[in-house]
């Protein structure tokens, strides 16, 4: 075990993508506006494909499996930003709020 | 076996020492700040440090579509959102509870704890040969052969979106 070495090492990647999925996971809860829990979640998007890159890098006997799974977790996440943020822009307008306290019309 | 900081092995140790913190920091910034322009600049951060992983990790192409497309549209897009609603928690009332946030850290830091012993506990097997090496060839001639029909449904979903949006941000709006 080698502080230097650690780039070669399957084990790294895999911390590195749970430690990301841990703080977008902490943010998503803590966050009180629909901004914040978008940023949040793109956190968690970004530990997923940390992971499936270094398995690709490391296990796979196809090594364009991954790449390419990554590319496509990259244009859904693009698809839900734009979705998300569009629909933050329109709740925004009616609710003059992006607090996720204040949207609570459908609540008993 | 451990080689000395001023190799190339070494130096190339260090620079992905510091990709590491870079991320991690990155997106502590972005979970926690309190304003909210403060974490789109941390999670920008966090991307460029992933995408440094992915250069390490044998795929230059994926860490520049992660430089252009993360840093690029989403960390820009969300930008615009951010001037477009005031988004500041700072100004807010407090109206959740106050366990949110150590129970958040707990249930955060658990996942993640769980996530790693997991990984780490586990006797990965490498595969026994590999087909191709994963450059931007191999990578182009599958996109267009095996995958050609998720290919084009990616680009269906991204134009649906692009609609999509559109339609929802423009309704409401006055005709002037």
């Amino acid at each position: 075990m080698n502080l230097l070495t650690l780039s070669n090492e399957l084990n790294t990647y895999l911390v590195i993508g749970a430690m990301l999925f841990g703080i977008g996971f902490y943010g998503l809860v803590q966050r009180r506006t629909f901004i914040g829990m978008l940023i949040s979640a793109e956190l968690i998007l970004s530990g997923a494909s940390v992971n499936f890159m270094a398995f690709n890098r490391f296990l796979a006997p196809n090594p364009t499996v991954g790449q390419i799974f990554t590319l496509f977790i990259m244009a859904i996440a693009a698809a839900e930003a734009a979705i998300a943020l569009s629909i933050i822009i329109a709740v925004y307008r009616n609710y003059k709020s992006v607090d996720t306290e204040d949207v609570a019309d459908l609540q008993g | 076996m451990s080689p000395s900081l001023l190799t190339a092995e070494g130096l190339s140790g260090l620079l992905f020492l510091s990709l590491v913190g870079v991320t991690l920091v990155g997106a502590v910034i972005a979970a926690c700040a309190a304003r909210v322009i403060r974490s789109v600049a941390g999670l920008a951060l966090c991307f460029l440090g992933v995408a440094g992983l992915y250069y390490y990790l044998n795929s230059p192409f994926v860490a520049l579509m992660q430089i252009l497309i993360y840093v690029g549209a989403v960390c820009v897009t969300i930008i615009f959102a951010v001037m477009l609603a005031e988004s500041d928690e700072t100004k807010m009332p407090l109206k959740q509870n106050g366990l949110v946030g150590p129970l958040g850290i707990l249930a955060g830091g658990l996942l993640a704890w769980a996530l790693a012993a997991l990984a780490l506990k586990t006797d990965w097997h490498q595969a026994a040969t590999k087909v191709n090496n994963g450059t931007v060839a191999d990578i182009g001639q599958s996109l267009l052969t095996t995958y050609s029909m998720s290919f084009e449904l990616i680009s269906v979903v991204l134009f649906v979106a692009i609609i999509g949006s559109v339609v929802l941000a423009r309704g409401g709006r006055s005709k002037s």
